[in-house]
Order: structure tokens, then C-alpha cells, then sequence
């Protein structure tokens, strides 16, 4: 690991004035990924500007009801607050299913938010890799890429997002504040990370130095039912082969407000919005969400290994909605 | 200027401070400059839970993914802070009565994280496998709960099946 300077300023004016005028530095959150990338050489940051004891550490109720969440806040106090499990449990249950409780009680929302891709090759530096070292080439592509991309990738990348978080944060519409020398921005979650295309080194739309603040989402739908699931190779602490996040409220037996987000097929979090157009005032039946996750699914294009990903996902996602569908039916809370 | 800080931290109830290289993990650091032993560096990745320790009370972290520079002001239990005086923990006694463990190099940190699982139990952190309609309150913690609470920690030996016994007997 390379040496590197350490701050730990004591408001987010000062953090972004430091990383400002330091190109080659990084902000450090929980460090479950970042120190892990600098032992790896992956990462080497000459400075460190500590942002998890900045005073963003709370959850709250907004004007609206909807909920603010600090970017320092501990994935596992996120996971088990009451507001978060009685109101937006899809939330509560990505949170949970990630990583360890070790990982989650030093994980920050932040830091969760822009953990890097785990494909094999960004993470071995003997290894060309075009997001690690853009123009060196994507040996995955006719490597390892089993628990790559399968949507949205590109002759470039077909690096996956790993956090189950983010998916999540997608299915609920939530939205990124950022703070940075230019004044604050809000960043809907669907618009942080992007698509490799030519410039897959690029994980987000975020520059340099900006800095997340806090996390807000809008208020629930009243009667909407909400679920995260997740497909791994063994029962717990391992990253998804495919995920699914959900939101349905149905009214008089008709899809009413539905949200789909899936995880581990693309390099941001998947939301369905084709499926979700098709599904508006259709009957909540397995039948309509069967046809509309196969509508969404045909931009799908595999590679030789990680074709599975593709019925599993519509597979998992039929089954949540018709589940959704049916608790809402029972009136269960 | 030089890569280094100034860090104290408490380790089983003694003050430690030494100014370190910024590099230095918490895990590191209790081994080489503390000569605290009981964490072990399986992975030093984060992936098999054997540098589990337990941050001002019981809240349980993976030693070597932390700098100990951003720790400055905490407290640290290790293996080795659980026991009072000559009696064991009970979840140290549970796992002698149980079996729970071969080789024990995995045994510190399943431990560590057994006490911090049981007390977040308790408190009513639900776990992924907790049905979602459970209402709030301590989680009875059947064996699905103390294996996917545990799973955090590896065992390379198997002795899973003794340790869901021994976390299952304090944890009742
Ligand atoms: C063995 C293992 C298993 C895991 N399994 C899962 C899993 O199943 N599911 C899952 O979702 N995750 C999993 N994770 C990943 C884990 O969730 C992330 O490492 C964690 O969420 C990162 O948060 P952090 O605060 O530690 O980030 P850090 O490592 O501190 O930072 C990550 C990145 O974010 C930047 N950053 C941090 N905070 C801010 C901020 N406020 N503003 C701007 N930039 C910031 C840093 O500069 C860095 O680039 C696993 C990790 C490990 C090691
Ligand atoms: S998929 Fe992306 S991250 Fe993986 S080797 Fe190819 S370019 Fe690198
Ligand atoms: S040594 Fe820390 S998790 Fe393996
Ligand atoms: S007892 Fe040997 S690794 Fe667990």
C-alpha cells in the first residue's frame, strides 16, 4: 500500500476544500472497500479525508414523510430502523442481505453508494482492464464473467454494480444530495451510476470532489407492499447473482404505482421502466407481470456464461410481484 | 506530513497511544504494536470474519478492513477483554461445553461476534431471515437466525454445527 496523508475534518465545507486541491486523494468512509482496493494496489490515494464522523449520521422524517438518511449513516442502523423496516421494507431487506453485520456496522450509506465493481480482473493489477486502466482491454469477456452483465454493457465493460443497497434506493426514487466547491446538487439514484459505453473507468456521473450528503426518500405509497430478493451461490455473505427490489400498490385488483429495480445485471442498478410502463392499470396478475419482465428482459444480451441471469432474474421478479399482488389482496400489513 | 498520526484508542479497558504509520490496519495493530494476539489475520479482506472485535460495546467489525488512524477515541474488545478475571465469558464457556471448535484459529473471532450477535438479538435487529411481519422486540433466536447472523465468520474445520449450539445456548 502506498503511503498516504489522513484528515479528519470536522464539517463538509472543509472535506470538499481538501479533496479540491487534492486530485489524487479520496474520501474515506466505513474503508470495506476502499482500504481493502489500496491493499490490493487497485486503489492509491495520496490523501484520505475522513467522512465518516461528519455530523451526517441521522435518520429522519422529511416536511413531506418521506425519510432523510445521512451519508454517514452505518448500513446496519439503517437496516434495522423502525421507520425504515414498518415503511420501506424493500430497504430494509437489501441492507440485510448484503455483506456481514461486521461489514454493515462500518459500512456508510455513502461509502455503499460508490463501492467499486468486484469482476475479477478490475481487482488483480496483473490484469488488463479498461475500467481499472482505460485502452488495456475487458479480459472478462471471454473470461470470468459468470457474474457479469447481462444488460446495458458494453464492447468495453461488462463490469456489474454490486451493491444491494443502491438497488434498492432505485426502486424507491430516492435522491442523492451532493455537496461540492460549485454549491449542493440533487442526484436522482437512477442518474448517479452510469453505463460503461466508450469510458467505463467512469462508475458515476459524480466529479471529483463531490462529495454525498444524504440520501432522501419520498414518502411511501400508502398501501404499497415492498420486498428485496437475492439469488447468491451460497445462503448468506456472498454478492448477488441476481437481484430484484420492488414496489406495487394495487387498486381494485389493477396495477396502480409499481416499481422494479434489479441488481447484478448491469453496472447500475436496473430499473425496469419498460416493464413498468406496461404494468400501469393492468391487472396484477402473475400472467401481466410474467409478460411484462419478459418485455423489459429482451434487451438482455448474455455472454457465453451468465445466460441464467436472465430467467432467474424474470423468475424472481414474477414470483415477488404476484406475492406483492396477493398481500395486498389479503389487506396484511 | 509524512504518513504518520497520532492515534489512543482503549484495547480491553487499557489506554494505547503511539503515533503509527497511517497505513496501519486495527487488526495490525492489535498484533504487532499492542501485542493483543487473539483477532487472527485469516483473509485480510473482509471475507472470513477471524479479526472479528467489538467497538465501544458490542458493536462487531472486521479488524482488517479499518484504519486504526480513523479509530482515534475508540474502545476495542478483543478475545481476550470477554473473560472476567478467571471466569470465562459465557459464550466462551458455551463453546467449551459444546465443542466449538477444532483447530481454533477461527475461534476468537466467533466468539467476538457470537457476544455481538446475541446482544443484537436482543435488541431487536431483525436479520434478513426474520419474517418481515415479526413484531419489534427480541428475535427468538432459532438455529436459521444464529446461521445467518454467524455468517460473518468462516470456520475452515466445520464446526458449525457445535458453534449454532453454543451461540444457541447463551442466546436463549
Ligand atoms: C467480503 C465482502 C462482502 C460484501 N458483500 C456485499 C454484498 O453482499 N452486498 C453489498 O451490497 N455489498 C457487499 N459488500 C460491500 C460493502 O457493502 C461495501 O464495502 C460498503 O458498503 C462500502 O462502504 P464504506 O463506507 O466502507 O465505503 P468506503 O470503502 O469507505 O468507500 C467506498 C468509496 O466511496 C467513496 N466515499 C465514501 N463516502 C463518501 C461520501 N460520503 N461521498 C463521496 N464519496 C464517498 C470512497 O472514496 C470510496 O471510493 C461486501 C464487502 C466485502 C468486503
Ligand atoms: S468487465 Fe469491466 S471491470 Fe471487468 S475486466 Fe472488463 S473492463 Fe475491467
Ligand atoms: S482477516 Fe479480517 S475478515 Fe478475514
Ligand atoms: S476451528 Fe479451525 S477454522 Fe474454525
Amino acid at each position: 500500500m502506498k503511503t498516504f496523508q489522513y484528515e479528519r475534518p470536522a464539517d463538509a465545507d472543509t472535506a470538499v476544500a481538501l479533496l479540491a486541491d487534492a486530485p489524487t486523494g479520496a474520501y474515506l468512509g466505513g474503508g470495506t472497500n476502499l482500504v481493502d482496493l489500496m491493499k490490493l494496489g487497485v486503489a492509491a490515494p495520496d490523501l484520505l479525508v475522513d467522512v465518516s464522523r461528519l455530523p451526517f449520521d441521522a435518520v429522519e422524517e422529511t416536511g413531506t414523510g418521506g425519510l432523510r438518511i445521512g451519508a454517514a449513516v452505518r448500513n446496519s442502523t439503517l437496516a434495522v430502523h423502525p421507520l425504515v423496516r414498518e415503511r420501506y421494507p424493500v430497504l430494509s431487506q437489501a441492507l440485510l442481505s448484503g455483506a456481514s453485520t461486521q461489514l454493515r456496522n462500518a459500512a456508510t450509506v455513502g461509502g455503499n453508494l460508490l463501492q467499486r465493481t468486484r469482476c475479477p480482473y478490475f481487482q488483480d493489477v496483473g490484469k488488463p482492464c479498461n475500467k481499472r486502466r482505460p485502452g488495456t482491454g475487458c479480459p472478462a469477456r471471454e473470461g470470468a464473467h459468470r457474474d457479469l452483465a447481462v444488460l446495458g454493457a458494453s464492447e468495453h465493460c461488462v463490469a456489474t454494480n454490486p451493491s444491494d443497497m443502491a438497488v434498492a434506493l432505485a426502486a424507491l426514487d430516492a435522491i442523492v444530495d451532493v455537496a461540492s466547491g460549485h454549491g449542493p446538487r440533487r442526484v436522482p439514484l437512477t442518474d448517479l451510476h452510469r453505463l460503461p459505453g466508450d469510458a467505463p473507468d467512469r462508475d458515476t456521473t459524480l466529479r471529483h470532489g463531490e462529495l454525498i450528503t444524504a440520501v432522501e426518500l419520498p414518502p411511501p405509497m400508502p398501501g404499497a407492499r415492498s420486498a428485496y430478493r437475492k439469488a447468491r451461490d451460497r445462503a448468506s455473505y456472498a454478492f448477488a447473482l441476481a437481484s430484484v427490489g420492488a414496489v406495487l400498490q394495487v387498486r381494485e385488483g389493477l396495477v396502480h404505482h409499481v416499481r422494479v429495480a434489479f441488481g447484478a445485471l448491469a453496472a447500475k442498478p436496473w430499473r425496469a421502466r419498460t416493464a413498468e410502463e406496461a404494468l400501469l392499470g393492468e391487472p396484477a396478475t402473475t400472467a401481466s407481470f410474467d409478460d411484462a419482465v419478459r418485455h423489459e428482459l429482451a434487451a438482455a444480451r448474455p455472454l457465453r456464461d451468465n445466460g441464467y441471469k436472465v430467467p432467474l432474474a424474470r423468475r424472481m421478479a414474477v414470483s415477488m410481484l404476484t406475492e406483492l399482488a396477493a398481500a395486498s389482496a389479503g389487506g396484511t400489513p | 506530513m509524512d504518513g504518520t498520526s497520532e492515534v489512543g484508542l482503549r484495547i480491553n479497558g487499557k489506554p494505547f497511544s503511539r503515533v503509527i504509520d497511517n497505513r496501519t490496519t486495527l487488526l495490525d495493530l492489535l498484533r504487532e504494536q499492542a501485542g493483543v494476539t487473539g483477532p487472527k489475520k485469516g483473509c485480510d479482506h473482509g471475507q472470513c470474519g477471524a479479526c472479528t472485535v467489538l467497538l465501544d460495546g458490542d458493536r462487531r467489525v472486521n479488524a482488517c478492513l479499518l484504519l486504526a488512524v480513523s479509530l482515534d477515541g475508540a474502545d476495542v474488545t478483543t478475545v481476550e477483554g470477554l473473560a472476567d478475571g478467571d471466569r470465562l465469558h459465557p459464550v466462551q464457556q458455551a463453546f467449551v461445553d459444546h465443542d466449538g471448535f477444532q483447530c481454533g484459529f477461527c475461534t476468537p473471532g466467533q466468539i467476538c461476534s457470537a457476544v455481538a450477535a446475541i446482544a443484537e438479538a436482543r435488541a431487536g435487529w431483525p436479520s434478513v431471515v426474520t419474517p418481515p411481519d415479526t413484531p419489534p422486540g427480541p428475535v427468538e433466536p432459532t438455529a436459521a437466525e444464529i446461521r445467518e447472523r454467524m455468517s460473518g465468520n468462516l470456520c475452515r474445520c466445520g464446526a458449525y454445527v457445535n458453534i449454532v449450539a453454543a451461540v444457541r445456548e447463551v442466546a436463549r
